[in-house]
């Protein structure tokens, strides 16, 4: 018997009600994820990859199936699963560092904890000059960075990420990956990780999982194999995008023929 | 670092700007009395040509305003009284704007945040709002008597709904996103409140209390119509019956100053208060 994986997602549906019409946005999704993995979630719009994080998240109930965080149900949002959102969904009345001693804070850690915590945190994601900055002082990086923060902040188990690098520029997007992995691999954190981009997930995951829409469903899943540090301009790097390029969009196609 | 470069100034860098020339700094009072001094001077001239023998000279009203001030000119029932018509005023002004922000910010929570209180007032309060405060007077004089309790109820009043429906408003229009993250992070429910629901909701809450005050010092003089002996609402009401409009002007003058000197206190706290808000710091 395997050890006991962190997330198991378990014939997961959900459907939604809107002006009065019944809308599948996700059918009988299973998922597992293992203590330390990186896991991206990967598909076009409409495929329920935000759905399913945000199942996991607890933010909404599943219509069908559950979501098991080791082996007990999800059932409402909690720290151990700390998500981080495309819009960064900070605190603006508070400064970067009272943002990322939020979760300390409201876990009723003592105050010297929740200081020295926040600390610890605003440094590793290199924003101690920004400490007492307020939100809409800072650049979309940074203020991802401090979300980033915040989750890693408050212990949590697993990090959700939706699509956390898409309203960023290229370069500060690249960047931000570079460090995501960086804490990764010292910190052992697992992450389950949504985005549309087939480089990112290349790039970032251990596991890419592959989802279709119309209902959205798990169309398949894709070890990557590549060693790390990966380099987006190596062949192998291109034969893996390739592949995964052509298997999402023989998705596609099927959905259109 | 490439991306701390591309986010601009850092904070502190806001506060250290070069030396500015001394019209830059005079800039901003040169230009707010131009038009009041054009103004001033075609009432000067519009007096002086004789276009109306009712309205007294700028020079008139301002000799008259020494007198109201501190006597020694005319010497008659008005001279030396502005300081006592004008805590008069202050009391009614501020206790009425206080009950107001005492009973409407709690209430506007309330009805921001409980579905079974909001269908309960909100319609009956939507239905009282458009009654002016001059349509109350009958029946706050009967209810409250001729004098300064009146005054001070329809001063309540005035300041009431702009309170009332701007914190409604701002504890209504909290982020959805908010509460998630606050949740994520391991912050109860009940705790959301104190940390999300009130710090959100601050600006509109400040917005309504800078409205209601206004309002207040706007609504004085009908509040004052009510019998009080004292007050600049009063001085206006007597002005008016004695034909002393240059008295009339005074006690205008009187609270147009102190309403701006008022308001500026409020936006000044506002400022303080939600440095955090990228439209409030300035």
């Amino acid at each position: 018997m395997a050890e006991l994986p962190i997330l198991d997602v378990r014939g997961v549906g959900k459907t939604y009600a809107l002006n009065g019409q019944k809308i599948e946005a996700l059918r009988d999704a299973n998922l597992t994820v293992r203590k330390g993995e990186f896991v991206c979630l990967i598909g076009a719009s409409g495929c329920g990859k935000s759905t399913l994080l945000r199942i996991v998240a607890g933010f909404e109930p599943p219509s069908a199936g559950q979501a098991l965080m080791w082996d007990k149900p999800v059932d409402g949002p909690a720290p151990d699963r700390g998500m981080v959102f495309q819009d960064y969904g900070l605190f603006p009345w508070l400064t970067v560092r009272q943002n990322i001693g939020f979760g300390p804070q409201s876990r009723g850690l003592p105050k010297q904890e929740v200081r020295d915590t926040a600390e610890r945190f605003v440094n590793m994601v290199g924003l101690t000059r920004f400490a007492d900055a307020y939100p809409h002082q800072l650049s979309g990086g940074m203020k991802q960075r401090v979300a980033i923060a915040r989750v890693l902040a408050n212990d949590a188990d697993m990090v959700l990420m939706d699509e956390p690098f898409g309203a960023l520029d290229a370069m500060t997007r690249e960047r931000l990956q570079d460090e995501l992995l960086d804490i990764w691999q010292r910190t052992k954190l697992t992450v389950l990780f949504v985005t549309h981009s087939i480089e990112e997930a290349i790039f970032l995951a251990d596991r890419v999982v592959v989802m279709e829409p119309g209902p959205g469903r798990i169309a398949s899943e894709h070890r990557i194999e590549l060693p790390r540090p990966r380099d987006v301009a190596s062949p192998e790097f291109n034969e893996v995008r390739r592949e995964l390029s052509a298997r999402l969009h023989s998705h596609h196609a099927r959905k259109a023929a | 670092m490439s991306v701390t470069t591309t986010t601009g100034a850092p904070p502190a860098a806001a506060a250290a700007r070069p030396s500015i020339g001394l019209w830059q700094r005079m800039r901003g009072t040169v230009l707010a009395l131009i038009v009041p001094l054009i103004l001033l001077a075609f009432w000067h001239v519009a007096v002086k040509a004789g276009m109306t023998r009712l309205i007294p000279s700028p020079y008139d009203v301002a000799e008259y305003m020494v007198d109201f001030a501190w006597g020694g000119i005319w010497d008659d029932a008005f001279s030396g009284t502005l300081v006592t018509h004008l805590l008069a005023s202050m009391s009614r002004v501020y206790g009425g704007f206080a009950l107001a922000a005492l009973v409407a910010v709690p209430l506007g929570i309330l009805i921001g945040r409980n579905d079974t209180v909001r269908a309960l007032l909100d319609p009956f309060l939507q239905l009282m709002r458009p009654i002016p405060v001059t349509a109350w007077l009958p029946l706050s004089m009967i209810l409250f008597g001729l004098g300064a309790r009146s005054a001070f109820f329809l001063v309540f009043l005035g300041a009431f709904y702009p309170i009332l429906l701007n914190t409604i408003f701002g504890v209504r229009g909290v982020e959805k996103r908010l509460f998630e993250a606050a949740s994520m992070l391991g912050c109860s429910p009940s705790a959301q409140f104190f940390k999300v629901v009130l710090p959100a909701a601050l600006p509109s809450i400040f917005t309504g209390l800078r409205l209601g005050l206004g309002l207040a010092w706007f609504v004085i003089v009908v509040g004052e119509m009510t019998g009080v002996p004292q007050g600049l609402g009063a001085v206006i009401m007597d002005g008016r019956t004695l034909s002393r409009t240059e008295l009339v002007i005074c006690g205008m003058i009187v609270i147009g100053i102190a309403g701006f000197i008022s308001d500026r206190v409020v936006v000044m706290v506002m400022n303080r208060l939600l440095r955090w808000s990228p439209s409030h710091h300035g």
